[in-house]
């Protein structure tokens, strides 16, 4: 069976934690750090380099000019339309990923400016089950892309997703086309879009809006990839090639514009928005 | 198709009206008018109850029945004078997705469709149905194609899923499942998709951005295969049964859930039983969905086909 199975969207949580890891410890050259220090280096490791997971509202402040994000759509939240009961109901799971990020879904959205360029900023959330996309994320992203287009600004979306959310079904796979025909709106007004990709960005979300952007930027060691390695090695029992998914090869391959470390992110934003003034 | 009487038909329209007000549903456009009325009457048992796990799972099972009719099947029987287009101007020619340009109801549509195999050397030489970067290319370039030329586009999906490989990652796979989508959001040209067998996630929504989106009795379309979805959430990819149960992959299902148009009927015992009947019904299907749509002009098109799939999803506010 196993060629059978359809592997394309993937949602899976984080990677379990080896027993006793703390999530400030690099898990490349384990050194550890405070949570301050961490803030203090954009959360890219001081020793090594390594990128930590950054969530959405830590984004918002190491990309937004101080003071300048406007969320919207704060109260929109996901629906349990299938009723969807795995091991555990999907109404649970999501109470809980609130309860864990504070946040209403995987994506945050509003008007912000970066080195004093105003722009739409939306920006995902790994921790929020996987950062996968339901009707509630797509509805988010729908309304930033319409926003941007509203007030001929720039939209600006970063990245971190497993893919579409499972626990919705159909209507998950639908937030693709949805997206899509939301950053078609975008082209025909035209304003910018600009697509940060960070790890993960894969499935769903790759194969829909993440992909469009007129530039897309990705930070280093980014897995952005359809299917997950795990997935193609289970499948195909291809040997997988060091860098399999990796910004690096995505690079060396075409599919996105620049590798820039988190450091330099925002300047780098910063001159592509000028750019498209 | 035998010719019914006008009793029959007027018949036949008070049960699709009633079919469609048993959920608040659309009318089932695409529903084949001159169909049997033993079959409306089997769709409105079927809609007017909740599918049951069982049910829910033989359509798994009949989506993916090795003897079910695939796209060149269909081909065969319902269009006429048909030139399979080969390649993607750029690099391959993916045998998991066969496009062309053929006759229909005596005008020129262009065709692209996913192709399984029967045998194993047809499953392999088809990829089982599952596109590289490259089929999709080839799909595009062909919908371009019908563009230029004001030819409606038919569309017929049936596969695991887009292929999960080295190469296909390394061509872009998720960058042009994207694209593919953007461009059927753009065509000025009639569309129409049919899920005839499996809808598997991006693979498939890759091209089924269509003015009218039907699927067969019998077909799944879902966001992922019963089995990963059970070796993601139950961790044991066994429980693929609970699995479909759960995400509710089955016509009836994405119908009430918007994201399809209308339900095209099967033979009994599913298309396997007989593709000739199987093709005719579709053949219907098509040619009304397409009716509904060929008057409108290239803009109200596409504004009302964007509109259709920005409204998709349910979520609170």
């Amino acid at each position: 069976m196993a060629s059978r199975i359809d592997v394309s969207i993937e949602h899976r949580g984080p990677e379990p934690e080896p027993a006793g890891k703390h999530p400030n410890t690099c898990p490349s050259c384990h050194s550890h750090y405070r949570d301050e220090e961490l803030d203090e280096s954009l959360w890219v490791c001081p020793q090594c380099g390594h990128h930590f997971s950054v969530r959405a509202r830590r984004r918002v402040d190491q990309l937004a000019d101080r003071g300048t994000f406007e969320e919207q759509d704060k109260d929109l939240r996901s629906a349990d339309p299938l009723s969807f009961f795995d091991l555990r109901a999907y109404s649970e799971r999501i109470a809980e990923a609130e309860m864990a990020t504070g946040l209403g879904d995987a994506l945050i959205a509003g008007a912000a400016s970066i080195e004093r360029r105003p722009c739409e900023l939306a920006v995902m959330d790994f921790a929020f089950m996987g950062g996968s996309m339901g009707s509630a994320v797509g509805e988010k992203f729908a309304r930033a892309c319409e926003r941007a287009a509203e007030r001929g600004v720039p939209l600006v979306c970063v990245t971190a997703s497993g893919g579409a959310r499972m626990q919705e079904g159909i209507l998950s796979l639908m937030q693709l086309p949805k997206t899509v025909a939301a950053v078609d709106l975008l082209h025909q007004k035209p304003a910018a879009f600009i697509s940060v990709m960070t790890h993960p960005t894969t499935a769903g979300v790759l194969a829909s809006f993440a992909s469009l952007g007129d530039v897309i930027v990705a930070e280093p060691g980014a897995l952005l990839a359809f299917t997950g390695p795990r997935v193609v090695q289970q499948t195909t029992r291809e040997k997988l090639p060091e860098d399999f998914g990796l910004a690096e090869s995505n690079a060396r391959f075409g599919h996105v514009d620049a590798i820039v470390p988190r450091p330099e992110l925002r300047p780098y934003l910063g001159r592509v928005l000028a750019l498209f003034e | 198709m035998a010719t019914e009487s006008s009793e029959g038909t007027a018949e036949q329209l008070r049960l699709r009206e009633r079919l469609a007000r048993l959920r608040d549903l659309p009318l089932l456009r695409g529903v084949g008018v001159s169909g049997e009325l033993a079959r409306l009457q089997h769709q409105i048992d079927r809609i007017a109850e909740e599918p049951s796990a069982d049910e829910v799972w033989r359509a798994v099972e009949l989506a993916r029945h090795q003897d079910r009719p695939y796209t060149l099947d269909y081909v065969e029987r319902i269009f006429d004078d048909f030139i399979e287009l080969h390649g993607d101007r750029s690099f391959a020619d993916d045998a998991a997705l066969v496009s062309g340009i053929g006759r229909f109801n005596g005008q020129t549509i262009a065709l692209v469709g996913h192709q399984k195999g029967r045998d194993i050397r047809e499953r392999t030489h088809r990829n089982f149905g599952m596109t590289y970067p490259e089929g999709y290319r080839k799909a595009m370039r062909v919908m371009e194609l019908a563009d230029r030329h004001r030819f409606p586009v038919i569309t017929l999906v049936d596969t695991p899923g887009a292929y999960p490989g080295v190469v296909a990652e390394q061509h872009g796979q998720g960058g042009w499942i994207a694209r593919s989508q953007l461009l059927m959001l753009r065509l000025g040209v009639p569309t129409v998709s049919c899920i005839i067998g499996e809808g598997g996630s991006g693979g498939a929504v890759a091209i089924a951005v269509a003015d009218r989106v039907l699927m067969q009795e019998n077909a799944i379309y879902s966001v992922i295969s019963p089995e990963g979805c059970a070796a993601i959430l139950w961790r044991d990819a066994g429980e693929a049964k609970k699995a479909a149960a759960a995400f509710k992959p089955d016509a009836a299902h994405c119908l009430e859930l918007g994201v399809i148009d209308g339900v095209v009927p099967e033979p009994p015992g599913g298309a396997h039983e007989n593709p000739d009947v199987a093709a005719a019904l579709l053949s219907e299907s098509l040619g009304i969905a397409l009716d509904e749509v060929k008057e409108r002009d290239p803009e109200a098109r596409r504004r009302e086909r964007s509109e259709k799939f920005r409204r998709m999803g349910i979520f609170l506010e």
